[in-house]
């Protein structure tokens, strides 16, 4: 075997060591956590939708019972199209400005119904109406899986951006993925989202 | 010199475990130990074993995984929080599937809940476990009877699942006591099958394992493998996304 051969053979060999130990300290890191994000921010929105499909329907079911509960009916409404309103662009969690104008919308619907819910409480024909238990129910369970989708993005963000942001990984993502930006996370606490707790 | 090396190697180490275990706090999870896990012993072991089978039988017909929960405490979290973090930590329901579903009590905070798969919600809705709670639990909790309570939210879980949709207050008064009523001799029939396959079947499955008895707890078959690898049940590897509702009494 000749030298320049031998020579050419241990790169080789450098190579696919270095290929590995790379994979090991976390080239991919930055994708797939990005992917992890993308995944947890749908399902927030997935949740979030949920919740804005229930409200016509409740609205109705308290009208029939509350008319004179106008006011908080409207704002409920109201909310409820704002928030249906907002053109969510394509790189909201990567942009402050439209992630927190996202946010604001929703913690306006999610008041909103906590003040409609706390009013249903004073009318008993309405709190014994059927389809109103149910709604009430599923209100109460998409609120929690809000809670569950939000919890579960806020980790995947902390991941991606402790990824991004410290060493050796940040040089990683400097060299390989310069594209990558920090994403934005929930601010508003998830206490005041969520709708007070009604109890009998 | 060696030893400076050493030290610093050792510190690298050290800095590579708190990494490691950089993630948020969770709580802490009973070990699952099968289908009833009795953490706050509130339920007797015929119960226990009258669940356990109801519940291997309906994994056995339909692969959808069910585990009834006692807990002592939830660690400071709210019951909803903790629950999914629960059913995710066992894994409850077929990967892929996630059809499991959790009861879950707390008899020292007076509260329940049934938590719910992502692959279970279009049957065992919000509302649904709303109603199976107020209706089959509560009443049965309120005297302190946790036996019953419990062994009738199972059944209603396995029911609606079934496909069997309930409608809320009066008209289940009758149903519940027919079908508990009904469901005691269903229990010994299933056991009674159980027993008398066990002895034919068992001393096969576990050649290898030497005797191996049949009691109460043990009666679990693994998942996922299909057998009944070691004894043992483990979860699926299902996960949970908040569903189901919670009641207190």
């Amino acid at each position: 075997m000749t030298r320049p051969h031998r020579r050419g053979v241990a790169g080789f060999c450098a190579a696919i060591l270095l290929a590995f130990g790379l994979s090991g300290c976390g080239v991919n890191d930055v994708p797939r956590q990005d992917e992890q994000v993308k995944a947890a921010w749908s399902e927030v929105l997935n949740q979030y939708q949920r919740r804005t499909d229930l409200i016509p329907n409740l609205v109705a079911t308290v009208k029939g019972y509350a008319t004179q509960e106008r006011t908080v009916l409207t704002e409920v409404t109201q909310a409820r199209a704002r928030a249906t309103q907002m053109t969510i662009p394509s790189d909201i969690i990567s942009n402050p400005q439209a992630f927190h104008e996202f946010e604001q919308n929703q913690a306006r619907v999610g008041n909103a119904l906590g003040r409609l819910l706390a009013v249903s409480e004073r009318y008993p024909d309405l709190k014994s109406n059927e389809n109103f238990l149910a709604l009430q129910s599923q209100l109460e369970g998409t609120e929690n899986r809000i809670a569950v989708a939000r919890r579960d993005y806020i980790d995947a963000v902390q991941t991606y951006n402790t990824t991004l942001r410290t060493i050796p990984s940040r040089w990683v993502a400097a060299i390989l993925y310069p594209d990558a930006k920090v994403k934005q996370t929930f601010t508003i606490s998830e206490q005041a989202q969520q709708a007070p707790k009604v109890q009998f | 010199m060696q030893r400076i090396f050493l030290r610093s190697i050792i510190c690298g180490l050290a800095c590579l475990l708190l990494v490691a275990q950089g993630t948020p706090a969770a709580p802490v999870f009973p070990p699952l130990t099968g289908r009833v896990v009795d953490d706050a012993g509130i339920l007797s072991p015929g119960t226990q074993s009258n669940i356990t089978a109801l519940l291997a039988q309906e994994e056995k017909r339909t692969g959808n995984q069910i585990v009834v929960a006692t807990l002592k405490s939830l660690q400071g979290y709210g019951i909803e929080q903790y629950g999914y973090q629960l059913g995710r930590a066992w894994g409850i329901g077929q990967k892929g599937k996630n059809n499991g579903a959790l009861i879950i009590v707390v008899p020292g905070m007076h509260d329940v809940r049934i938590e719910v798969g992502y692959g279970l919600e279009g049957e065992l809705t919000d509302a649904q476990s709303k109603i199976i709670i107020d209706e089959f639990m509560l009443p049965a909790f309120r005297h302190g009877d946790y036996d019953a309570g419990v062994t009738a939210g199972t059944q209603a879980v396995i029911k609606v699942l079934g496909g069997a949709a309930l409608q809320p207050s009066a008209e289940n008064a009758p149903d519940r006591e027919r079908s508990s009523g009904s469901g005691i001799p269903w229990f010994l029939i299933v056991i009674l099958i159980w027993i008398v396959f066990g002895r034919f079947l068992w001393p096969l499955l576990f050649l290898g394992g030497g005797s191996r008895s049949f009691g109460g707890g043990g009666l679990g078959g693994g998942f996922g493998g299909g057998g009944f690898g070691g004894g043992g049940f483990s979860g699926g590897g299902g996960s949970f996304g908040g569903g189901g509702a919670s009641g207190s009494w």
